[in-house]
């Protein structure tokens, strides 16, 4: 495990070091602050700053973090969305992965109702990458006046560029602060604009601070430099007024009675190898208490009542990986259970899938497992999905998978998600192609076909991997298993910054 | 004696009402709109507000205090020490107005008021006296005589004060002492008597009744001065035996009867090394040391004055026990020639211990104003030996948290825990010797500014709105460490620090600190591992400071905003005044050029006169003082474009 961890310190490293040793000196040199230290000064001191994705585009023609950084942070006291353009990558151009990690940022200021603040220094969209993201970028724009339109203050602090379709950034924004010969906010520059109606005209007055504060209007502060514009940052949200909706959580709280370190040993690199959940739960949860609900029925899957930081939750974990019919109709009824008492679940995910056989479909599986998934597809609470080792199947969208829309789904580095495991999905493969070749009579090429099958589990391993998923933003950011509680922590305190309100209609069904 | 006005302020207001409560007399209080939260005011029975700030129209003004003592239907009122308790026209005015003056008769004010008629006076009854006299009234010293001290012959504290050493110096020393004494004192005469370096104070304290009975209730050593100000004072002296001391008893019991003095009083005297001693003035009043001759006697000295106000015979036969030590607690900074400082006190707490008296005029809350007199409170230790008695007011003064202005504390314990002053060896030339960096020992360490970010840091957490129990500064992804920084005086102190589950990386300056570990950390206190060494620090976080009490040195370090508003912060070249008190002169003008060391302008703090001198050769820029103008310390006086040679 702790190779696995530095393996992915190693990519964050990677992501961290931005635009590289020169482009960082050359933004140093121009008086301005690196994306991290703007985030540093604009959250409050000493709370803590979850950065999502961190690894988006990993395995990509792009740079690791996909020039842009987002997380939730806390500035005077409201949790918020920072959605900051990485301007030593590239001047920040956005690329297809960029805007994916841009657009899950703005859904997690949606489905959790935190306010957005936008650092924005960007060259507008990575120009030769444009057939994927001319199209889609529209939502950026259409999110954020949504969000707007829903209550949820948007705000763009204007460090430098945000030309053309980035324009739209602090046009869709409530409140927009441009710092004075940094921002440049226009449709088109000087060269564009000579070539489009042969005007001569200069940055400043096309789109400089000066002129949008006192001109257009579009700018509502005028910042003399960067710390003055994190300030008035600072200050907005400061006078926004906000509320969470959701439960507070208890005054006091325990740390669990087991220490986080040994979860370094109990969760599996080998997935083969099933854990006991409750092992983990006792290092999550608030003074390692957890009320197990129907511990001795459908003993694959652990359910119960638990708090970590203060807040009440009830946890979902697997236990042997797989879900039979009473895994399926106890998950069932627990997720209906939390609906009743608005309580937010927490999904630990080590599940390779509902059981396939003969006995198990005539004994209707499917029927049992389509309660688990309309239960986890309608409930209301927040959901928070942590995937601690395998994904596989329908199991990974019972237990909540990323289409499920989780709050907040983050992994463990040893985690795999795939639709099956690499060797049985070669194994399939494998026989499917058998059963072609017999069909049409032709001679199975056995050769080829162990060519093929290791060719094919290569692959599948590969694309299963945590660092894999993570890179396409299928998830929030790999985690280290000790900083679960931390990560659990921060999310449903984010979360609750929405209402927990469950769904309701029918009473509980018994199954 | 049914009521009892207290014509004064403060610790001595407080110590008067103190005995008088206890002796069923009723208490009135008199107060200045500075004072109005004082605690001196609450503690009396009734209290009048003097309207008005500075002395001269409160603590000073003789009709508003007689007014006050007659719309309260007082009928004695005690005048303490400063102010008008040495002035006789005062003690007139109360006994004009059918008041008793707790004090000595008014002949005996007047005549010890003037220095030249008290010394010309003890001479006749035969109590030794240096020889000297009035310049104006055409004395010159001999030029043997020289150095000479040019002193007021009207007031006490050292005010006016001038060392002449040469026959050219004479009339400038004269003429300024003599302005410097008409503006505190009200009366310009001054007097030159030759100089002895270095002596010891020795002072005897008296006490007459109206049968005529004068006696002594022994001696106490000041000799602990700055700027001619007691600052520590002891009884018994360590320089005096039993011999010596029955002459000096003499002496004074002399110099008492020949005054017919009535009430309590102190005779000083300066003693050259041979053991000579010679008069140098009566104080016709309460000392501020009485505390020391009470501890050492036993006696309320307050309720002797009352006693014999109320014209009880003295039937009282002093004896000597043990050994006292006063140290006098100012706000000032002993490292800027003692200037006196002013500002709230966000909070005053000495540790009571045995042996140990607190006299305190002000308290948690309070504010020391730049009006009066910065002397906060007069700590006292008693013990069996002069050792032990240092060594408790040495602790308790050294447990003590003071936070607010600065204060001479390090200051008087490092003089407590002195070799010298320890093995008796105090004359008036102590501080002039050791210096108060020498004196204070380290003034800085480093791990304060670390405390009060960690300190601040554990505070955020614990009053964090959401997340509350996330572990502090926590990332999943680095952002550099959490960066503050201080002023620490008028250093910069930047500190940079990082929490993770492997501890805490820690720089200073940009320098780490090498194995360091937190060991605890709340908004009160911080508990530091460096190198294995384990050190606590108290913290103490207030709207615009922290307050850093360790095992080297306490501090106050003042948080840099990490964001702020443009143009708060001072133009560069400014020049900033170093305390608070009023413009008194202006010496240059706009654009005027100025050289390094050039005085700017004078501030008077404390009947002081402080230059403000140019720290760079320059242009002054721009000028933002008037005379008369108040300042506060830290306020720009004008800003100086250095000018670079060339």
């Amino acid at each position: 495990m702790l190779e696995l961890i530095a393996e992915h310190e190693s990519q964050i490293e990677r992501a961290r070091a931005g635009g590289g040793e020169r482009y960082t000196t050359r933004h140093r040199e121009r008086g301005k602050l690196l994306v991290r230290e703007r985030i540093e000064l604009l959250v409050d001191l000493d709370t803590a700053f979850l950065e999502l994705s961190p690894l988006a585009a990993w395995d990509s023609p792009f740079q690791v973090g996909a020039s842009i950084v987002t997380g939730v942070g806390v500035i005077c006291g409201a949790e918020c969305v920072i959605i900051a353009h990485e301007p030593t990558v590239r001047g920040g151009t956005m690329n297809p992965f960029t805007l994916r990690k841009n657009l899950r940022a703005l859904e997690i200021a949606r489905v959790n109702r935190l306010p957005v603040v936008n650092l924005v220094e960007s060259g507008g969209g990575d120009l030769p990458t444009q057939a994927d993201i001319f199209v889609p970028a529209g939502n950026i724009f259409r999110e954020l006046t949504q969000l707007s339109a829903a209550g949820i203050p948007t705000i763009a602090l204007v460090f430098g560029n945000a030309t053309a379709g980035g324009a739209y950034v602090p046009g869709m924004c409530d409140y927009a602060v441009m710092i004075d010969q940094q921002a440049k906010v226009f449709l088109g520059g000087p060269p564009l604009v000579k070539m489009a109606t042969g005007e001569e005209a200069d940055d400043e007055s096309l789109g400089g601070a000066a002129m949008h504060s006192r001109i257009s209007g579009l700018s509502d502060y005028f910042a003399v430099d960067e710390v003055d514009c994190l300030r008035l940052g600072r200050q907005i949200v400061a006078n926004l007024n906000w509320h969470k909706e959701g439960p507070t959580p208890r005054h006091l709280v325990e740390e669990p009675l087991y220490d986080a370190e040994d979860l370094l040993g109990i969760a599996s690199v080998d997935l083969r190898i099933p854990f006991d959940p409750r092992e983990v739960i006792a290092r999550l949860v608030d003074g390692s208490r957890f009320d197990e609900y129907k511990p001795q029925y459908g003993t694959s899957i652990v359910t119960g009542w638990a708090q970590i930081h203060g807040y009440a939750v009830g946890v979902l974990a697997n236990a042997q990986g797989v879900l039979f019919m009473d895994e399926s109709k106890k998950a069932t009824e627990f997720i209906q259970l939390a609906n009743q008492s608005s309580t937010p679940l927490i999904f630990l995910q080590n599940v390779t899938g509902f059981m396939v056989g003969k006995e198990y479909e005539q004994a209707g599986i499917i029927k049992d497992g389509a309660k688990m998934i309309n239960a986890v597809a309608n409930s209301s609470v927040p959901h928070i999905t942590v995937i601690m080792g395998a994904s596989y199947g329908a199991g990974n969208y019972g237990m909540c998978g990323r289409s499920y829309e989780p709050r907040f789904l983050f992994t463990w580095p040893n985690a795999r998600v795939a639709v099956m495991g690499p060797q049985q999905l070669a194994g399939v493969l494998s026989i499917v192609a058998r059963q072609a070749a017999e069909a049409s009579g032709r001679e199975f090429d056995e050769e080829a076909d162990a060519r093929q099958r290791g060719t094919i589990e290569e692959q599948i391993g590969r694309e299963s991997r945590a660092l894999f998923m993570t890179g396409r933003v299928y998830d929030d950011g790999i985690i280290d298993p000790r900083d679960t509680r931390t990560v659990l922590g921060i999310a449903l305190s984010a979360a609750t910054s929405k209402t927990a309100e469950g769904r309701r209609g029918f009473g509980v069904f018994r199954m | 004696m049914k009521k009892l006005l207290v014509a004064n302020r403060a610790e001595i207001a407080r110590r008067v009402f103190r005995t008088a409560a206890a002796m069923g007399i009723k208490t009135v209080a008199v107060y200045s709109d500075p004072d109005s939260g004082a605690p001196h005011v609450r503690e009396a029975d009734e209290a009048v507000r003097l309207p008005g700030a500075t002395s001269a129209e409160t603590y000073l003004s003789i009709p508003k205090i007689i007014e006050a003592a007659l719309a309260t239907n007082a009928d004695a009122v005690h005048p303490g020490y400063g102010f008008l308790s040495e002035n006789a026209d005062f003690a007139t005015a109360c006994a004009d107005a059918g008041l008793t003056f707790v004090g000595p008769p008014v002949e005996a004010i007047r005549t010890m008021g003037s220095k030249i008629a008290a010394k010309e006076m003890m001479a006749r009854a035969g109590v030794p006296v240096l020889p000297g006299g009035v310049v104006n009234d055409g004395y010159r010293p001999e030029p043997s005589d020289y150095p000479v001290l040019v002193k007021a012959a009207f007031g006490g504290g050292g005010r006016g004060m001038r060392i002449v050493h040469s026959l050219n110096d004479l009339d400038d020393a004269v003429a300024a002492a003599g302005r410097e004494a008409q503006a505190a004192f009200g009366d310009g005469t001054v007097f030159v008597e030759r100089y002895l370096q270095d002596p010891r104070h020795i002072e005897v304290q008296i006490f007459g009744d109206t049968n005529g009975r004068v006696l002594h209730l022994f001696e106490r050593e000041c000799s602990i001065q700055r700027r001619y100000q007691k600052v520590i004072e002891e009884a018994p002296s360590p320089a005096v035996n039993d011999e010596l001391r029955a002459e000096l008893c003499a002496a004074a019991v002399s110099a008492g009867e020949a005054l017919g003095y009535v009430g309590a009083g102190t005779v000083e005297f300066v003693l050259d090394p041979a053991g000579r001693f010679y008069f140098l003035e009566v104080n016709t009043r309460l000392q501020v040391e009485h505390p020391v001759t009470e501890l050492v006697t036993g006696l309320d000295l307050v309720e002797l004055q009352l006693r014999v106000a109320a014209g009880e015979p003295l039937t009282i036969s002093p004896t000597l026990d043990g050994h006292a030590i006063e140290a006098r607690l100012y706000a000032e900074d002993p490292t800027a020639d003692f200037a006196p400082m002013s500002g709230r006190i966000d909070r005053f707490e000495i540790p009571s211990s045995d042996g140990v008296r607190i006299d305190s005029g002000y308290e948690t809350g309070s504010t020391v104003s730049t009006f009066y007199d910065a002397m906060i409170a007069k700590v006292i230790a008693y013990g069996p030996t002069r050792e032990r008695a240092a060594q408790r007011l040495a602790s308790a003064l050294d447990a003590a948290e003071l936070h607010g202005p600065p204060t001479n504390r390090d200051l008087l314990v490092g003089v407590l825990r002195h070799p010298e002053f320890l093995a008796g060896f105090t004359d008036t030339g102590f501080l002039a010797r050791h210096s108060p960096a020498e004196l204070i020992g380290p003034d800085h360490d480093p791990l304060s500014a670390v405390a009060a970010a960690l300190a601040s840091q554990a505070h955020r957490r614990l009053t964090a709105p959401v997340q509350r129990h996330i572990p502090s500064g926590w990332r999943n992804v680095s952002t550099g460490p959490r960066q503050v920084a201080y002023i620490e005086g008028e250093q910069i102190i930047e500190v940079s620090y990082v929490l993770t589950r492997s501890g805490i990386a820690i720089q200073i300056g940009g320098e780490p600190i090498a194995d360091a570990r937190l060991e605890h950390a709340d908004a009160t206190s911080v508990v530091l591992s460096v190198g294995g060494m384990s050190r606590r620090y108290g913290v103490h976080l207030v709207a615009d400071a922290c307050y850093v009490d360790g095992p080297v040195i306490s501090t106050r370090l003042v948080p840099i905003d990490r964001l702020p508003e443009p143009g708060s912060t001072a133009a560069a070249g400014s020049l900033l005044a170093p305390l608070p008190g009023s413009v008194i002169r202006v010496l240059v003008a706009a654009n005027d050029a100025v050289v390094a060391g050039q005085t700017i302008a004078i501030l008077e703090a404390m009947k002081m006169e402080h230059p403000i001198v140019s720290p760079v050769t320059g242009l002054i820029s721009e000028l933002l003082i008037t005379v008369g103008q108040q300042m506060d310390t830290g306020q720009p006086l004008a800003i100086i474009e250095e000018t670079t040679d060339g």
